[in-house]
């Protein structure tokens, strides 16, 4: 695979905070990305930069090859996705995705045939001659969606796309979203703040801290092989046991119940439990850490040797599955 | 934008510079303008013939603003208890006024105010008999054109911080043993004084400075600032007295707008340790 | 505000019709008079409009009507252009100095007499001759303060994001300015307008001062206030009203399309 998109050692600041620091980060062609981060760790910054609306202090944006860095806006083949969705109120859903198609200066009934074409996809046609404020949350947000990709951009970038939706209805556009990128194959890059959600969608993510890139990979390898403690705690939910200066870290669903071999046992006793979809989701005390570990069996492994609260459980698992940090 | 400050400051900070150096150049001989530095035109403004006329004009400013604040204060507060979804309409009604012709606003008082006028066929009607009042070419018809033309501006001025006003703050008040007018003493009036002060300003500094209105309901017979400049750019041709004129009134509208802006921030700051106490 | 006893609503309603009674009585009158057709406050002698008719067969009143159109409709629209864009400068500046507020706050707190001296001494040093043109001119100077104070409240709620999008979706500075800015803050802008054109209209301290000599670029304020020394006229309330009604028509239009514009 070729890099679609290459930032080199770029640096923004603004006034004494540092946004992105040094940031170095290859993008692939067809790829979808996912950018993830605390508040405040410059996500938003970097997708701005790519769009065009902030200009870097240091580095290099190279699309294709090309340094765009300095290139305005609306001549960079990159669209953006606003958090804030930006509809222009005053036209209609059409009018609104048409807009970008009316800058190429294409014919009318090739806009007007390209705009029916991502209404069906987007399940829009039936509200065509609205107005953005006669529009639900998720309507609006699939104009929005529509409106960028319309343009069939190289590179589609999407600030929080599903931030303020309900649960289903993300759900549904995390479907969505990763079907439309079958179809009209782009390159995308998702700001997000749900981990899970990065997860399910990306093909790759990074983590920002402080504007630095903490952890680039698929998600699996992040998953499995955080970096360092910080990108195993955001990525997931994870037990940290510190002993003899360093910190040993276990996911929950790695800890199994009364195993018949382990590489490590250790008895404790069963403080909560709660059903999370299927599975049981149990707070063991432990001699280990001052705080409860948590362990994760799935609906058949809860069967199969009920436990209930105050019982006394012998918990085990394999060094394979543990990270080791040393701080 | 910078058409628009090009034309700012070619037609008014230019024009207004060069009035602020008129006023320190002597008048020619035959109405012209000498260019050489005086301070004359400042020593005339406080000889008694002028200040006494500065000092009627500010009596008279001073009783218009007085009347127009506190009817626009109460008229501002009676909108601000009105039913909400009446409110804009009330506010509007009140300051529509304020942006009609200032002319014809002044001229429907000589209408009324006239011998022969519509107050005094009122007095008739009641069965009068005497010679008709002379209301008209008084210093309270001038009063009460000046207070019949601001005071619409008024209350726009006192309605925003009464309208901004926490109600709970009245009800604690209330709450917490104070009279209905005590209440209004020591909580309402104190939070929306900035704005009455504003308002005052204006009203004081319009007033002192108009012509029209002492031109027209004074019949010449009080002058105003106004008047004054009026006369020497226009009559007397003593254009660098008049410039002296127009700074000294330019100076009590910038003095009693600072004023006004360090008074508010005071209020404001001891509202702040009030709220933290 | 918190709720009042029945008897301190109803005197406070008391109170505001006074104070509105205060306010229209004397233009109520003024207008009924307008109709009068004896013409003279005396006497009530029937309805009429011939003063309306006499009125339109005065050539001067004609000429200054005229004139004070001519003034009005170039000076606001000269100050919407100018106006809107000192407020989109203003506005998408991120750091306002306290001296550039003052400039554009000015023309609307100086005493007209004070700004109608200094154009007239600033004219006539320049030996600039003196006629509508510099009325116009003038009349620019607050016009285009008002027009930028009503877009620049506007802008204070404006999502500055859809211009992004429009940048981002290929357009150019101009065209989104064409197409997303200038349409969303039109009827501010419009609503400015208005309220400049009654400014424009109303305006007689300016006008007389920088008309220069000569009846030709006399306005219809400087006529009525010549006329209006001569005494109470029948032809006066007629033409008194005519303006009233220019004036209110395009300041409840302005109101409309904005609100706050006259009254918040
Ligand atoms: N225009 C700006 N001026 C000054 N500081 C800014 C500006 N934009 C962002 N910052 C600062 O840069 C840092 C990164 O902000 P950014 O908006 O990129 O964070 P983010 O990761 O998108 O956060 P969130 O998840 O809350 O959206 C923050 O400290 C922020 O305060
Ligand atoms: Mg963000």
């Amino acid at each position: 695979m070729t890099a679609l998109l290459s930032i080199g050692g770029v640096t923004k600041r603004f006034g004494r905070v540092t946004a992105i620091d040094r940031l170095s980060l290859d993008i692939h062609e067809n790829e979808f990305f996912a950018l993830l981060g605390a508040s405040g760790s410059g996500k938003t910054t970097l997708l701005r930069m790519l769009a065009g609306f902030e200009t870097p202090e240091a580095g290099a944006i190279l699309l294709d090859g090309k340094d765009i860095s300095r290139m305005p806006p609306n001549r960079r083949p990159v669209n953006l996705m606003f958090q804030s969705y930006a509809l222009f109120p005053h036209m209609s859903v059409e009018g609104n995705i048409a807009y970008g198609l009316e800058m190429e200066r294409l014919a009318k009934p090739e806009i007007a045939r390209r705009v029916g074409e991502i209404m069906e996809v987007t399940e829009l046609s039936s509200m065509a001659r609205r107005k953005p404020d006669q529009l639900s949350g998720g309507q609006k947000q699939r104009v929005a969606l529509a409106r960028a990709l319309v343009k069939r951009p190289h590179l589609l970038l999407l600030d929080e796309p599903l931030g303020a939706l309900d649960k289903k209805l993300r759900a549904a556009m995390q479907l969505e979203l990763k079907r439309l990128q079958h179809e009209v194959g782009i390159t995308f890059i998702v700001v997000t703040h749900d981990q899970e959600e990065a997860l399910v969608m990306a093909d790759r993510v990074a983590i920002l801290r402080d504007g630095r890139l903490l952890q680039c990979g698929t998600p699996h390898e992040v998953y499995e092989h955080p970096a360092n403690r910080f990108a195993a705690d955001f990525i997931g939910v994870m037990n940290f046991i510190e002993e003899d200066g360093r910190t040993l870290a276990l996911r929950p669903e790695r800890i199994r119940l009364f195993p018949e071999r382990a590489d490590r046992t250790t008895e404790g006793r069963v403080t909560a439990r709660a059903y999370h979809g299927l599975d049981l989701q149990l707070h063991v005390e432990t001699p280990l850490s001052p705080r409860p570990l948590l362990v994760r069996l799935t609906a058949d492994a809860a069967d199969r040797r009920p436990v209930a609260e105050g019982d006394t459980v012998t918990l085990g698992w394999n060094d394979a599955d543990t990270r080791i940090f040393k701080d | 934008m910078a058409p628009a400050l090009l034309w700012l400051t070619a037609l008014m900070l230019v024009p207004c510079g060069l009035i602020l150096a008129l006023g320190f150049f002597r008048r020619g001989l035959y109405g012209g303008i000498e260019y050489a530095f005086t301070l004359e035109n400042f020593a005339l403004i406080v000889d008694p013939l002028y200040a006494g006329i500065f000092l009627t004009s500010a009596r008279i400013a001073g009783t218009a603003t007085l009347i127009a604040v506190i009817v626009g204060y109460a008229a501002a507060y009676a909108i601000a208890a009105a039913p909400r979804h009446r409110q804009p309409t009330l506010l509007f009604l009140a300051v529509l006024p304020f942006w009609s012709n200032y002319l014809i606003r002044t001229y429907a008082w000589i209408v009324l105010l006239n011998r022969e006028g519509l107050i005094t066929q009122g007095l008739r009607l009641m069965g009068y008999e005497g010679e008709p009042p002379s209301m008209l070419y008084t210093e309270g018809a001038v009063i009460t054109g000046l207070v019949y033309n601001y005071l619409p501006f008024v209350v726009l001025a006192c309605y925003a911080p009464l309208a901004r006003l926490n109600p709970e703050l009245a009800e604690a008040s209330r709450d917490l043993g104070a009279s209905a007018f005590t209440t209004f003493r020591r909580v309402i009036l104190p939070m929306t004084l900035p704005g009455i002060a504003a308002g005052a300003v204006f009203v004081f500094v319009l007033s002192i400075g108009n012509f029209i209105t002492p031109a027209l309901l004074g019949g010449g017979r009080f002058q105003m600032m106004g008047n004054l400049i009026y006369a020497q750019f226009l009559t007397a041709n003593d254009w660098p007295f008049g410039a002296a004129i127009s700074m000294v009134l330019i100076a009590i509208m910038m003095g009693l707008l600072t004023l006004q802006a360090i008074a508010a921030e005071r209020g404001a700051g001891e509202r702040r340790e009030g709220a933290n106490g | 505000m918190a709720d009042r006893s029945p008897a301190t609503r109803r005197s406070l309603a008391v109170l505001l019709a006074a104070v509105f009674a205060f306010l229209y009585i004397p233009i109520v009158t003024l207008v009924a008079l307008s109709f009068n057709d004896g013409g003279l406050p005396t006497a009530w002698t029937g309805f009429s409009v011939k003063w309306y008719g006499t009125l339109l067969a005065n050539r001067d009143i004609l000429s200054a009507a005229l004139n004070t159109l001519i003034v009005a409709v170039i000076s606001t629209a000269i100050a919407a252009v100018l106006g809107t864009l000192l407020a989109l400068g203003i506005e998408t500046r991120r750091r306002r100095g306290r001296a550039l507020e003052a400039l554009v706050f000015a023309p609307m707190i100086i005493p007209d007499i004070v700004l109608a001296i200094a154009l007239l001494s600033f004219f006539s040093l320049l030996k600039f001759p003196m006629g509508l043109h510099t009325i116009i001119l003038s009349h620019v100077v607050f016009n285009l303060a008002f027009v930028s104070a009503v877009v620049r409240a506007r802008l204070k709620s404006f999502d500055w994001s859809v211009t992004e999008a429009s940048a981002d979706l290929g357009a150019p500075a101009f065209t989104t300015f064409r197409r997303v800015t200038l349409p969303l803050i039109l009827p501010a802008v419009i609503a400015g307008a208005l309220l400049a054109f009654t400014l424009s209209v109303d305006e007689f301290i300016i006008a007389f001062f920088t008309a220069g000599a000569g009846r030709a670029s006399t306005t219809l304020p400087m006529q009525i206030f010549a006329m209006i020394r001569f005494g109470v006229t029948p032809e006066i309330n007629a033409l008194a009203t005519l303006v009233m009604i220019v004036s209110v028509t395009a300041l409840t239009l302005s109101q409309r399309l904005n609100k706050g514009v006259i009254a918040p």
